[in-house]
């Protein structure tokens, strides 16, 4: 009743070629961007910034780089954290080496490292492909983990082999509180996302998806492999790296390498994959699902239990999240396999008929 | 000289542990196409079941011999890794034929999660050992003919052992018996195996259950060698590059990728290792897999990809 796109007609190209031809979902995305910007900071107090917005927003930006390589060119992955450690790391180093250089281009700066390193470890995906592919990523992972480990240089000599920064500031914006974190956050994450969704819509987003859905096809028809390839892994690492800089600058301040451990890979895995492969939209639908999931879990656990008149132990807190947290992530997948973006737009093909289907 | 060969004798031996984790790996795949990242949680949940039975039989039953409590402890442990296996088949795989290769990854992760959260609240998650009375000293070889004598860690030997004993039944199962046939005949192509009458389910859970043995007998040679640990569960980290190596449908590639892996790793961390900082072993493997997987795509052993288009 509300939402069908009846008596909305697109007279010229650029109407038709939008990215939400429906008048309702653009009036929606609006909103939700506005309330974003205006009402959280508001609404929302400095927990919930810290625990749950500002990790949200960095790791959808992560989660869309990692869409790009994963579910636009195919290319599974599991170096995600690497890209990641190697932004934040790149990002440090241009921060306190070149003096007076503005926080946001230290950022992009250690984003663009992370898309060249991304752009080496990519060479193998031009030979081998798949769970090889996969496998072949975690040498970026590893090798990352022990760099930022044992290489001083990259740590500025830390002895305690952690790295921090203090005092971020743009012009003359000090970015202290949470709110202000979250605002950066939220600025880039918008920015970068419309980016993405405008890269997967034109010439090198649909190269991507042809490599993706038979590269031998692709090739024949005249896509060069090569630079398709190692465009998604640099857009992809470039993404990443990004969101790792700001993971490191902005939500931790202070890191070692464990931060962006193998496990931060997986997860970045999960959300693509949970959030729906091959959609920007997705992205966001699996970070939440992903950050959210544990904290609820952890909060929730002990009141249910005393529901029933068990207390449960904080260990028993925590093995009962991973296994629920298991059981979810398969049940998950089971019932739907495309992930939550395509239960977005059943839901929206229901809605249009909604409330009399036929 | 002397030095050099006992380094490349550890690099064997290690190596054939990491094969016996990769073992599970490509039984899995071979037969469902399912790359198993629940192979280190099962090697870990493996050695945990042994080591928290091998300590409370003897309580229960009152038994006092080692080895009978052991005995007893592996048969619980082995018809608890069937148990997994099944449940395994039966509430996750079923409902995941035909998807593709990354959602079957994802899945096999969850899997993981849950057997770690399971195996340490009924385990608990304290470190425990195996102790299946494996000789701990180190013996002396061959002293006449290399000046020094080579030392050799028996416990390195015998696990050796034990795995190459292993990996010969399992060629032998799969080689000689009824099973084992309609075992391959699965891997090769799951169609025409069902037209011809196999079940792929009971296969599935059969496979199953012989990688699950496989992590209980990998998790009881790592266990009595660095305690049984949540870190147990990270051998597979380890067991990947072997496989990838080896290729991913390849017993034979799993051994050799192993022994290859083993060997290269030791060497480089005793030779190169002290130029560049040590602790490269771990991704010392993975690049060298790399190195291999640019000349041969599929691995050493893998099925040749061929393309259609």
């Amino acid at each position: 009743m509300l939402y069908r796109e009846n008596g909305q007609f697109r007279t010229s190209y650029a109407a038709d070629q939008q990215i939400f031809p429906i008048a309702q979902d653009r009036w929606a995305i609006l909103a939700i961007v506005v309330f974003a910007f205006v009402g959280v900071p508001l609404l929302v107090d400095e927990y919930l910034f810290r625990a749950i917005l500002i990790p949200f927003l960095i790791l959808s930006l992560a989660a869309i780089g990692v869409n790009i390589l994963v579910g636009y060119c195919g290319q599974i992955t599991l170096g995600a954290g690497a890209f990641m450690a190697v932004g934040a790391y790149a990002a440090y180093n241009f921060h306190i080496r070149l003096d007076g250089l503005p926080l946001l281009v230290s950022f992009l700066l250690g984003g663009c490292t992370a898309a060249a390193v991304g752009i080496f470890f990519g060479i193998p995906s031009l030979r081998v492909r798949g769970l090889y592919l996969a496998v072949a990523t975690l040498a970026a992972q590893f090798f990352t983990d022990w760099v930022f480990l044992r290489v001083p240089w990259f740590t500025n000599n830390a002895s305690s082999g952690s790295v921090s920064v203090a005092n971020l500031q743009i012009l003359s914006w000090q970015i202290e509180t949470p709110t202000d974190k979250y605002l950066l956050c939220l600025t880039i994450l918008v920015v970068f996302a419309l980016l993405a969704k405008n890269m997967t819509r034109c010439a090198i987003g649909r190269q991507w998806m042809a490599i993706r859905d038979m590269d031998v096809a692709a090739e024949v028809i005249g896509i060069r492999p090569l630079f398709a390839k190692l465009s998604a892994f640099a857009v992809s690492s470039f993404f990443v790296g990004t969101a790792g800089a700001l993971w490191g600058f902005v939500h931790l301040a202070s890191w070692e390498p464990a931060a962006f451990s193998v496990d931060r890979s997986f997860q970045l895995l999960f959300m693509v994959i949970i959030g729906g492969l091959g959609s920007i939209m997705g992205s966001f639908f699996g970070a939440a699902f992903i950050v959210i999931l544990p904290i609820m879990l952890n909060q929730f656990l002990p009141a249910i239990g005393r529901v029933f008149g068990i207390s449960i132990s904080t260990a028993g807190v925590s093995h009962a999240e991973l296994i629920i947290f298991g059981v979810l992530i398969i049940f998950f997948l089971i019932k739907e396999p495309h992930g939550i973006a395509r239960m977005w737009s059943t839901g929206k093909e229901k809605l249009r008929l909604w409330p009399f289907p036929h | 000289m002397g030095f050099f060969i006992e380094t490349l004798i550890g690099g064997l031996m290690a190596g054939m542990l990491y094969s016996l984790v990769a073992l599970g790996f490509v039984l899995i795949f071979k037969a469902s196409g399912v790359f198993n990242f629940a192979q280190g949680a099962m090697v870990l949940f493996a050695a945990l079941a042994m080591a928290r039975f091998s300590a409370w039989i003897p309580e229960w039953l009152g038994i006092d011999s080692r080895l009978l409590a052991n005995g007893i402890a592996f048969i619980l442990s082995a018809a608890l890794m069937c148990v997994v296996a099944w449940l395994i088949e039966r509430l996750v795989l079923r409902h995941l034929v035909n998807q593709d290769g990354a959602t079957l990854l994802m899945a096999t992760l969850g899997i993981a999660y849950v057997l770690e959260g399971i195996g340490s609240s009924i385990f608990g998650s304290d470190i425990y050992r195996i102790d299946v009375g494996m000789p701990k000293e180190p013996v002396m070889i061959l002293e006449g003919s290399i000046e020094g004598g080579l030392m050799i860690n028996k416990e390195d030997f015998v696990a050796a052992l034990v795995a190459a004993l292993l990996v010969g039944t399992l060629w032998l199962f799969f080689q000689k018996t009824s099973t084992g046939r309609a075992l391959r005949a699965v891997a090769d192509d799951h169609q025409a195996a069902q037209s011809i009458g196999i079940p792929l389910n009971r296969i599935w859970v059969i496979v199953w259950c012989v990688a699950g043995l496989v992590a209980l007998v990998a998790g009881i040679i790592w266990g009595s060698k660095l305690g049984v640990q949540f870190s147990l569960a990270t051998v597979a980290l380890r067991g990947l590059p072997v496989v990838i190596l080896g290729g991913l449908t390849s017993i034979p590639g799993a051994i050799i990728g192993g022994l290859i892996i083993g060997v290269g790793e030791k060497l480089s961390e005793v030779y190169l290792g002290p130029l560049i900082g040590g602790g490269i072993e771990i991704w010392f493997a993975y690049q060298l897999a790399l190195v291999f997987l640019l000349f041969r795509p599929q691995g050493l052993f893998g099925e040749k990809i061929i393309d259609r288009v």
